[in-house]
């Protein structure tokens, strides 16, 4: 169903979801540096940027979330689990780069009789709405990485901005139950046609060619190739790359607390630190950068692809702008493939 | 400017040349131009035919001693700025590294540039940028804009007096007037304004951005602990959640675990994916240890830092 919201009534609308939900969008918390975050008030959301620094992935997967609680009184122990989402959630304005990576998500931790209870039920109670990318950034290479900037899978709503109006898409029985949303009017042809622009633009923008196909086979080829004595040097190991992943997903799993009473908490963790394979007798099978590294990438890039039967890098860019010694994972693939397009992004290869 | 560092570049190719032709070193160290504008890369070079790689502009911003513990078993050749110099000094004081281990290529410093500053000036994504003379060229999609280098520094380049390395064993450049542009780091003035309540507040603000995911440590040269007290679990001196508690207590340790090591290079600053105010921290460690001990990181090659020694003279006000 195609319809549209007036920018007069965009305010409004938002206040009307935080009445009925718990509603989550980009926030700015100085300047430059956003997040998703709960809104109190529809003010506090920020669109300016592209793509907050830390993905829509920790309404799902927060970096740091209690799973049960724990308490000893007399002689009887009490716990209590803690995934329970009492109120129903929306997630507006991400991007389709990281609304692909929660699909992928789901994938990982709602499997086949295997299920994470703590993902399942924030996912079960999120409506998304997801907001087509106008102005991909240069780090951007989604087309390669099997997405793209308007791609509507895994959005409950989709949202195009059309300057003077939001350009809305229901396409999920989720998304149907707003059809009778008061703020939304019937669209007009003439926006469909603003909305193909913008498309047309945006796939530009990102149609340059990242080698990405083909590179599970390539990588089963590499294991002990000495590409990877190159590639981690400048890497110093810190986990940004991992941490502001989309799709990374590991944890740390650790008891708070004392003897009578605390909590299990499971924590973001990151393959690039050494403590993350560092056995308990001292031996750590992944002793340097290099291994670390070759981690990172084998799981994006061979071991996922063989569970899952897709990359586990949507090409949101996030690990190229915010690494410290800028590593460009986009090189790390052109490497793996003899296929090498002359030049991308704004500096020189 | 560019014509200044052009010059470098050229020496400083000349010198890793001359180093690696006659196996002096096993690697140099340097900067290398990458995918994107405003920026550089670590890189390593191993052969003489590699060294035009290495670039020299005002977008060399790591301090690339902190590759000294992963390259700990090779002879390094490396290139230094004034800061990066000085952390070298203060690690040597440390016996990091044997002293035939490493040879410093010097440049002195013209300060370098912030990025995220620059790309606040504009509007739109920029997607190239140069340096003409004393401004930044920057250019996107559908502007063009000069900016003023000068107005566009790091704050740790602002104040600092120690721009030309000292005990390198190549300078490629002329030595450099070392008067700060600002007296005092300016994030400092402001803070030392505000009540004890206001800099908490601030304080709290910056922490709870934290990520946790420890790039102000990993860049840091000094920072090179096998195992750090965040990661310890037996004792276990901190969660490993991001609760506020925690956060600041992290933040707060490794600003202290800098005094009098650390040379006020800012990358810590410039590792945060945050952006979260780190120098303010330790630059005013910096100032109370030269206030209170009349010592700075990294200058001379004999004297410990304070907090590693002790003497009979030393300042005890604090013992009640």
């Amino acid at each position: 169903m195609k319809l549209k919201l007036d920018k007069k009534d965009f305010k409004p609308f938002l206040q009307s979801l935080i009445e009925e939900y718990d509603l989550f969008a980009p926030v700015q918390l100085v300047e430059g540096v956003s997040v998703f975050k709960k809104i109190d008030h529809p003010d506090e959301v920020d669109l300016s940027t592209p793509n907050p620094q830390k993905p829509a992935k920790e309404l799902f997967f927060p970096q740091s979330e209690t799973m049960f609680r724990y308490e000893k009184a007399g002689k009887k122990n009490q716990m209590t689990s803690m995934e329970e989402v009492k109120r129903e959630r929306i997630l507006f304005g991400a991007r389709p780069c990281d609304i692909e990576a929660i699909s992928m998500l789901e994938k990982v931790f709602v499997g086949e009789g295997d299920t994470d209870v703590y993902f399942l039920e924030k996912r079960k109670k999120t409506t998304i709405m997801g907001l087509g990318c106008n102005h991909p950034l240069s780090t951007c290479f989604c087309s390669s990485a099997g997405g793209d900037p308007f791609l509507r899978a895994g959005s409950d709503l989709f949202f195009v901005d059309l300057g003077e109006a939001y350009f809305v898409e229901l396409l999920t029985e989720k998304g149907m139950a707003f059809h009778k949303n008061k703020f939304f009017k019937e669209a007009d042809p003439k926006d469909l046609t603003l909305v193909k622009e913008f498309e047309e633009k945006a796939f530009e923008k990102v149609g340059y060619a990242i080698p990405v196909e083909g590179i599970e086979k390539r990588l089963d080829l590499m294991g002990e190739s000495s590409f990877w004595d190159r590639i981690h040097e400048k890497c110093i190991g810190c986990r940004i790359c991992t941490y502001l992943c989309p799709t990374c997903h590991c944890f740390d799993i650790v008891d708070e607390g004392e003897h009578q009473r605390g909590q299990r908490v499971r924590n973001w963790d990151s393959c690039l630190s050494p403590l993350y394979s560092l056995e308990t007798s001292g031996h750590n099978p992944r002793p340097t950068c290099r291994e670390r590294t070759r981690q990172r990438l084998m799981h994006k890039f061979n071991y996922f692809p063989k569970n899952f039967g897709q990359v586990a890098c949507v090409g949101c860019g996030r690990c190229i702008l915010y690494c410290p010694v800028h590593f460009d994972i986009r090189q790390a693939i052109i490497w793996t493939s003899p296929k090498r397009p002359k030049r991308f992004g704004g500096g020189t290869i | 400017m560019e014509e200044r560092s052009k010059a470098i570049q050229d020496r400083i190719r000349d010198k890793a040349k001359e180093l690696l032709s006659k196996k002096a070193v096993d690697l140099i160290i340097g900067f290398g131009e990458w995918t994107l504008p405003l920026r550089t890369t670590p890189i390593f070079i191993r052969s003489p035919e590699g060294v035009d790689r290495l670039i020299w502009n005002s977008f060399c911003e790591n301090n690339l001693a902190t590759y000294l513990h992963k390259f700990a078993q090779f002879k390094v050749g490396l290139v230094v700025k004034g800061c990066d110099a000085r952390s070298i000094i203060a690690l040597s004081l440390e016996k990091r590294f044997k002293p035939d281990q490493l040879f410093l290529i010097g440049v002195p410093c013209q300060r370098m540039v912030d990025r995220r500053k620059v790309k606040r000036a504009v509007k739109g994504e920029i997607l190239r940028a140069y340096e003409q003379g004393d401004q930044i060229i920057v250019e996107g999609e559908d502007f063009k804009k000069a900016l003023d280098r000068n107005n566009f520094l790091y704050p740790s380049c602002q104040v600092c007096t120690h721009r030309t390395p000292s005990q390198v064993n190549a300078l490629v450049g002329d030595p450099v007037e070392e008067s700060p542009l600002t007296e005092t780091h300016p994030e400092i003035m402001e803070f030392e304004k505000e009540s004890p309540e206001e800099r908490w507040r601030f304080f709290e603000k910056e922490s709870s951005r934290c990520i946790r995911c420890y790039a102000c440590r990993e860049v840091c040269p000094m920072c090179y602990c096998n195992e750090c007290f965040v990661d310890s679990s037996n004792p276990k001196w901190i969660d490993k959640g991001p609760s506020p508690s925690d956060l600041e207590f992290y933040h707060i340790v490794r600003a202290y675990h800098q005094t009098g090591r650390c040379s006020g290079c800012g990358a810590c600053e410039r590792a945060c994916p945050m952006e979260i105010r780190l120098t303010y921290l330790t630059q005013k460690l910096n100032l109370d240890v030269k206030e209170l001990f009349d010592f700075e990181t990294g200058i001379d090659k004999e004297t410990l830092p304070p907090l590693s020694t002790y003497e009979m003279e030393d300042k005890q006000e604090f013992i009640k």
